[in-house]
């Protein structure tokens, strides 16, 4: 497939916007819940509007995407059988409830609700929280059954899809709250930072996998069945257009098989092991300029890994496109 | 339940694209609005199709075969391109079959084109909305027209006859008796789409000779044989004895 940046941008920006939600709803959960000292509300009102921010800066880059942006309201019609239908509605929700969490906190009006059984208060922002980490959650898994869905695109019909968006969208916002809390928050930092190691290596995990497993992919489709004619050798003479057309643009990266090996080391590099090491000198104790710096090292890193996930997933119809390079 | 669809002879296809560029012609000054072109005098020409037509080799020369194979949207029974499209734009008709998208509501996300295993549907970069195959839906129900041209375009101008059209639902029609007799095949099947077109194979035309036949042994009558010559007293008979 050939890449969109639009759709780069879109996943890679509400990613981090999603994980950045639930490093700080998870924080305030830990002091909810007295495993943490309190934590300071402007810190997490703060991070909730550059949580807003991403969400709705990757809202803007997906229209670009689009033929006829005018129409995109339409796109909400089909959430009962469309995956891009369901991210639709559950994008605009999650950001609903991220800009009510940051003004209850930059508000200071946070009532107790009621109590719990073991007696700690259940407070507005807890409610809040808890319907942003379902929305958050289910956003994730609406973006990644865009791709997952889709079954004669063997690279990405897998539930490696849904876990890694997760994973890498969790990362890139644990690691940008690190960096955050470095500036308003000093005393959290250890904790995003340790959370955000964890989680980028969790991610190192599932993306390795997917990646052995594209390697390892077998086509299901060949020339064979896609013209069903059962020689072992068919050479295509022609392709049915002379400066090329829809099909031999929108499907084909264009790019060499060094280029993307190139990219995956790239990926490997920014996304994991850099971010990894200078979060770990974040979790002992380094300022904000190092995990600023692991932010926007996996921030980049991020970008060629959903260039690759779109580059590394082969067509059925290129089967057609014989002779495009 | 009525299922219309194409079905294309690979032995009778001359690859004259003949059905292309009626396709094209009809298509493009349709009430729908012109299938785009870009750069169409220039050196790389490109352009919005519903109907193209491949050419492969088929074999290792000289025991090669050419196979010319036109391709358009195959209007599937279970179209994957359906239920990803988030506007309903794209939809298939119950009362025939036919997927057709409506180019008032497309916003041209190209998400169907990514579900289409075929590469049916083809991007508009003039009118910035996914186009595809309509089976001539402006035509095929036009009382306007005589009868026998109720047909998709791309049918009626193919001069080898290799295009049928018809309902692949009705065991009785053109079409169903094609696929039945001659071996009609779906592409690529493992995905489980179930195209409603379908491709008749190439196929061997062969003739078998043999001595006998060329003596003509079976002729019961013997006229190239020699006729009998019996006696001069007994009773002639004409065409059986030689006088």
């Amino acid at each position: 497939m050939r890449p969109a940046f639009s759709v780069i941008f879109l996943t890679t920006l509400i990613g981090a916007g999603q994980g950045l939600f639930l490093a700080l709803f998870t924080a305030e959960s830990y002091a909810a819940f007295d495993l943490l000292p309190a934590i300071a509300p402007g810190f997490l009102a703060a991070g909730s509007l550059l949580a807003l921010l991403l969400l709705i800066t990757g809202l803007g880059a997906s229209f670009f995407h689009l033929g006829h942006p005018e129409r995109a309201w339409r796109s909400a019609a089909q959430w009962r059988t469309s995956w891009l239908s369901r991210e639709v509605i559950a994008l605009p929700a999650f950001s609903a409830i991220v800009a009510l969490y940051g003004l209850v906190h930059f508000s200071g009006a946070n009532p107790t609700l009621g109590m719990l059984p073991s007696g700690a208060p259940i407070k507005v922002s807890a409610v809040l929280g808890s319907l942003g980490t379902l929305l958050a959650f289910l956003l994730f898994i609406c973006t990644a059954m865009i791709y997952a869905c889709l079954r004669f695109l063997r690279e990405w019909h897998t539930p490696l899809t849904v876990i890694n968006y997760t994973l890498l969208g969790g990362a890139s916002g644990f690691t940008l709250a690190a960096a955050l809390a470095a500036q308003l928050a000093p005393e959290r930092t250890g904790f995003f930072a340790g959370w955000a190691v964890i989680i980028t290596l969790m991610g190192l995990v599932g993306r390795g996998a997917s990646l052995v497993r594209n390697r390892r992919l077998k086509p299901r489709s060949t020339l064979q069945t896609a013209i069903g004619i059962k020689h072992p050798r068919i050479v295509q003479k022609t392709q049915g257009a002379m400066g090329g057309s829809f099909n031999t643009r929108e499907f084909f990266h264009g790019k060499s098989v060094f280029f993307l090996r190139r990219i995956q080391w790239i990926v490997v590099t920014c996304v994991f092991l850099v971010p990894a090491v200078l979060l770990a000198a974040g979790v002992w104790g380094s300022g904000i300029a190092v995990l600023a710096q692991a932010f926007a090292i996996q921030y980049l890193g991020l970008l060629a890994e959903r260039w690759l996930f779109f580059a590394q997933a082969n067509h059925p119809q290129n089967l057609y496109y014989q002779a495009v390079p | 339940m009525t299922q219309l669809a194409l079905v294309i002879d690979l032995n009778v296809c001359v690859g004259c694209s003949a059905c292309v560029t009626s396709c094209k012609e009809w298509n493009t000054s349709s009430a729908a609005g012109p299938l785009c072109d870009g750069n169409p005098y220039g050196a790389e020409p490109t352009g919005t199709f519903f109907n193209r037509v491949q050419t492969f080799e088929v074999g290792t020369y000289p025991a090669t075969e050419t196979v010319h194979f036109p391709k358009s949207c195959m209007h599937c029974e279970d179209p994957p391109c359906v239920p990803v499209c988030p506007t309903g734009a794209s939809y298939k008709r119950k009362s025939d079959g036919i997927v057709l998208v409506d180019y008032d509501k497309c916003i041209g996300c190209k998400y169907c084109s990514w579900a289409c295993p075929y590469g049916a549907r083809e991007f508009d970069e003039a009118g910035k909305v996914m186009k595809k195959c309509t089976l001539c839906v402006d035509r095929i129900y036009d009382k306007g027209l005589p009868e026998k041209e109720r047909k998709p375009a791309c049918v009626r101008a193919c001069p080898a006859g290799a295009r049928l059209f018809g309902d692949v639902h009705d065991p009785d029609s053109e079409v169903s008796q094609a696929i039945r007799e001659q071996g009609g095949y779906a592409l690529m099947p493992e995905w489980g789409t179930q195209p409603a077109n379908h491709y008749l194979p190439r196929r061997k035309t062969q003739l078998h000779i043999h001595e006998d036949e060329l003596e003509r042994s079976d002729n019961p009558l013997l006229i190239d044989s020699e006729l009998p010559q019996p006696g001069t007293g007994e009773p002639s008979l004409d065409d059986v004895t030689s006088w």
